[in-house]
């Protein structure tokens, strides 16, 4: 029998990471991730836990000291936001490329400027090239499960890269949901000790992060592509794993929900999530095909388990809480990018959902919905995504003479 | 790069390596490692001492060697040495060798964070005054008046305008229970310094003044000579701290005017060009007095005159 608590979504990612047992720890504030921290640091301080916390004095340093620890051998793990996660850019790349396999939560926060500390995924999104294998969740339960699973996908010895665990700040690390906790043997036997085959070693000294020339780079970074390819199929056998020991099944690298005779298909990651799905319940009440697509890996991104679940579907609607500046949203161009040229392709129509907070509510929801049932009906896609709740009143004048949204 | 010992003793960084003729850095980390002994894991910050031991497939080091990034040489140490504590790998130590650039100025932040936390790592700073593995640009390590390609002397510069950043004291002042300076040109000094280091326990920190023929200008055959010339002078001086308190320095044996090191080297060269520059001579000339002064490294006799 689990145990389940009501708590903090920020204290179930701290007893997974302690469930987890990892050797190093490193920490440095900023919302909305502290309290992640602070509660491991709380675990510590009462003997709870077993860990090296180091608390240093940056993230760049935060994602460093983990690096080390990972490169020396032991299990590492730490957790930051919005800015953290950009300082932390240039390790993330060059710890993926030394194939290091610690565990980062990344809580996500918009990005300055405006400063603001409200949420979408511009900063993770942001680490999408670096090489760190992403999820994003919808509840506190599955950021619980979804961390128990990442040291072992980060750890596997087909994958070693870094990971990432990617949940909404505030509406997930500071909101009170039920968790069932697994118990310590269990995660135990699913989590074996990390015992790598290569380390920083005196009996066998290796050099590690060499200086490489134009014959042999692009092999090194081929492999780490390899390793996300490989990851895919590894990575839901180790969700399944952990399904068949937790008794819940988050789905795999995706989860399909009413998407079988779908036409429209809504993709969206993250707590969003759960909105959607009850205006979907709704939506198909009424008799409309509407389906969603949550994205729990987005990368690798799992573009084969999409195709197989959009091929009735005349609209995909992405909703990216994200945008590449004079560009469109991620998730719409990873989509695109992969659909283009494929025979009965569904048009893709690209919406900005969530940006810096901006509420995703049951009746933004519909009105993708209905935008897509335009570009169902015109058969062309938008030359500009659609930004959900764009307030115009509040523009330079002009504005309403803008591209957004419109069709063809 | 080291006289192979009598004994036996396997080199720790060996040849074929591609530091250029007569790099003071390149000689330095034999004779560090002779020091340690084979138990250290060595961090290393990106610079020269990275990019000429690492060409992909080839490696000098026979002791766990690590380059992450520039910045974070001190934080990756920290890293290895939690993990080692957590670990139970109490024999093992961690060393960072690190060039200027990566010590004074991108990595100061990281360093200084590693020294406040306390970690376990002995810090050497092989430091040349200058960003050599991209052609000598500035840095905080660069000694005043020196031309460098990011602050060179011109019609109306005489180099950079700046002192060298004072790091020996600005670690001492963490809390740092050991710091030193040495010189390559005193390789006897300098193993002394790096034995009794490994002997504390917490953050360490030496910073070896190494000559480099190629940016500094200078004869390859002359880097002992160069090296020695700075100690003699004034202008590098080699202490040591220990708990914050000076303990020890090398006496200089017969002080020489700034003016014959200076004039070794390309990089002060625009100093004697037109004579026009007596007053920046004069002044390289008053740090060299001061810092004989403040750790007293004239002989007795002549500190009394």
């Amino acid at each position: 029998m689990q145990e389940t608590e009501v708590l903090e979504g920020s204290e179930a990612v701290a007893f997974a990471v302690k469930a987890c047992r990892p050797q190093v720890i490193s920490a440095y504030p900023i919302s909305p991730q502290t309290h992640i921290v602070e509660a491991l640091a709380r675990m510590i301080a009462d003997g709870e836990m077993d860990s090296e916390y180091v608390r240093v004095e940056s993230e760049f340093s935060a994602a460093s000291v983990i690096s080390g620890a990972s490169a020396a051998g032991s299990r590492s793990y730490t957790a930051s936001s919005s800015q953290g996660l950009l300082l932390m850019t240039e390790v993330l790349y060059a710890s993926a490329g030394m194939r290091l396999p610690f565990v980062i939560t990344g809580v996500n926060r918009a990005i300055s400027v405006p400063i603001s500390i409200q949420v979408d995924h511009q900063d993770t999104i942001s680490l999408r090239d670096s090489g760190v294998i992403q999820f994003y969740v919808e509840s506190s339960q599955e950021a619980y499960d979804t961390h128990i699973a990442a040291f072992k996908i980060a750890e596997d010895p087909g994958i070693l890269l870094p990971v990432s665990v990617c949940m909404d700040g505030w509406i997930l690390t500071h909101s009170y949901e039920r968790v069932s906790f697994l118990e310590q043997e269990e995660v135990d036997r699913f989590l074996p000790p990390f015992k790598p085959k290569n380390f920083l070693d005196v009996n066998d000294p290796k050099s590690w992060g060499s200086y490489a020339e134009e014959d042999v780079l692009m092999e090194f970074k081929y492999s780490i592509h390899r390793a996300m390819q490989y990851g895919k199929e590894r990575i839901k056998e180790i969700f399944s794993e952990l399904a068949t020991i937790t008794g819940r099944d988050h789905g795999g690298l995706i989860e399909a929900y009413r998407t079988r005779d779908a036409e429209v298909i809504l993709v969206a990651m993250g707590s969003m999530v759960g909105t959607i799905k009850e205006a979907i319940d709704k939506l198909r009440s009424q008799g409309q095909r509407v389906g969603l697509i949550k994205i729990r890996c987005y990368r690798p991104f799992p573009f084969e388990d999409i195709l197989d679940n959009i091929k009735v579907a005349k609209v995909v609607a992405v909703m990216d809480a994200n945008f590449s500046m004079g560009s469109e949203g991620a998730l719409g161009m990873d989509l695109k990018a992969k659909l283009c040229g494929r025979r009965g392709a569904p048009l893709v129509l690209d919406c900005v959902a969530g940006l810096g907070g901006r509420e995703v509510n049951e009746k933004r929801v519909l009105e993708i919905v209905e935008r897509a049932r335009e570009v169902e009906e015109s058969g062309l896609p938008l030359d500009e995504p659609y930004w959900a709740g764009l307030r115009p009143e509040i523009l330079p004048e002009g504005a309403e003479n803008d591209r957004q949204g419109k069709i063809g | 790069m080291i006289a192979k010992e009598k004994s036996g003793e396997q080199e720790l960084f060996v040849s074929g390596h591609r530091a250029c003729h007569g790099c003071g850095m390149a000689l330095s980390v034999g004779h560090i490692l002779k020091a340690t002994g084979k138990d250290v894991i060595v961090v290393t910050p990106t610079g020269c001492l990275e990019t000429f031991t690492s060409p992909y497939g080839y490696s000098p080091w026979r002791v766990p060697w690590i380059h992450h990034l520039f910045e974070n040489g001190p934080s990756i140490a920290s890293g290895v040495a939690a993990a080692l504590k957590a670990q139970g790998r109490i024999h093992v130590r961690v060393l960072v060798i690190g060039g200027d650039g990566a010590t004074f100025d991108i990595g100061f932040g990281a360093l200084s964070g590693m020294l406040e936390r306390g970690d376990d790592v002995l810090y050497i700073c092989v430091d040349n005054g200058a960003y050599m593995n991209t052609g000598g640009q500035r840095s905080g390590a660069s000694p005043m008046y020196s031309s460098t390609t990011t602050d060179p002397a011109g019609k109306i510069s005489p180099g950079k305008s700046q002192m060298k950043k004072d790091l020996p004291a600005i670690i001492a002042a963490h809390g740092a229970p050991y710091v030193a300076t040495a010189s390559v040109a005193y390789l006897k000094d300098l193993e002394k310094k790096v034995k009794k280091a490994m002997e504390y326990h917490g953050p360490r920190y030496i910073q070896i003044d190494t000559p480099c023929p190629s940016v500094w200008g200078f004869s390859p055959d002359r880097t002992l000579e160069i090296g020695r010339l700075g100690v003699q002078s004034g202008l590098i001086p080699i202490i040591e701290m220990q708990g914050g308190m000076l303990t020890n320095v090398l006496k200089i044996k017969k002080k020489i005017p700034v003016e014959e090191y200076l004039k070794s080297q390309k990089r002060f060269s625009h100093l004697f060009r037109d004579g026009q520059h007596q007053k920046e001579i004069e002044k390289i000339q008053a740090l060299a007095d001061i810092n004989i002064q403040k750790y007293g490294l004239l002989k007795d006799v002549e500190d009394k005159r």
